[in-house]
């Protein structure tokens, strides 16, 4: 498992090999990894969006993260996961958040960055806050809350 | 009725539209009696117009509005999470 809180732009291809030549080199299991990267759009409910700013509660995000990674193991066989997650001001097609699971075979690797990724969303504590011609607005929620965070 | 008397100290931290309204991103507070997250809020939040949904969380773990308090707590409220 590994979690970044990021506050710079980074290359989230770039992190994926260094991460697979240290840390999973000997893992001569694995047959399947699944990547999700979420990045920037420019635009959101219709209007364009020049910039970003991602706030989170430091100590539990990487908690609630945490949480969210074991979750996954539990319920499928996976390898290793990681998550990503850029914090600070980002810009249109920057990378905001990369999600990566390894396992033996397909089924699972999807599986797991899927719920990584959907758990992420509804309880991860980060928020989005964007600059538009018209000054700033909080993102709202797209997902309902998980009414079970406390057992994630 | 006999009440004993009791001093808990608070730190309260606030983010996003939450901590924009109050013009605050913490403070630390005294409460005299056991408090529950939610009445906290009301006392807080009474100066400000807040109409969305608050959520709370204490020493980092999502709560009820309705958990109690204990001495020392971290307690936070924030809007739904928008993250990923």
């Amino acid at each position: 498992m590994y979690i970044e809180i990021i506050n710079e732009e980074f290359d989230p291809w770039q992190k994926l090999v260094e991460y697979k030549k240290s840390q999973l080199k000997d893992k001569n299991n694995i047959g399947a990894c699944s990547v999700f990267l979420g990045t920037m759009r420019d635009i959101n409910s219709g209007e364009d969006i020049k910039t970003m700013e991602l706030q989170h509660y430091p100590d539990m995000t990487e908690s609630y993260l945490e949480k969210i990674i074991e979750s996954a193991t539990k319920k499928y066989k996976i390898i290793d996961s990681i998550v990503l997650h850029r914090v600070g001001v980002v810009n249109p097609s920057d990378p905001i958040v990369l999600v990566a699971s390894w396992s033996e075979h397909r089924e699972e690797a999807f599986e797991a960055t899927r719920q990584i990724m959907e758990s992420l969303k509804s309880e991860a504590p980060f928020w989005k806050k964007e600059s538009t011609d018209k000054g700033f607005r909080w993102v709202e929620p797209e997902v309902k809350i998980s009414e079970d965070v406390n057992e994630a | 009725m006999y009440h004993s008397l009791i001093t808990m100290i608070i730190v309260v931290k606030y983010f996003a539209s939450i901590s924009d309204a109050l013009g605050k991103t913490s403070e630390t507070i005294d409460v005299q009696q056991v408090k529950t997250a939610g009445e906290i809020w009301s006392d807080v939040s009474k100066n400000i117009k807040y109409t969305g949904k608050v959520m709370a969380a204490v020493n980092h773990e999502y709560v009820d509005l309705n958990h109690p308090l204990k001495n020392n707590d971290e307690l936070a409220f924030f809007p739904p999470v928008t993250g990923g």
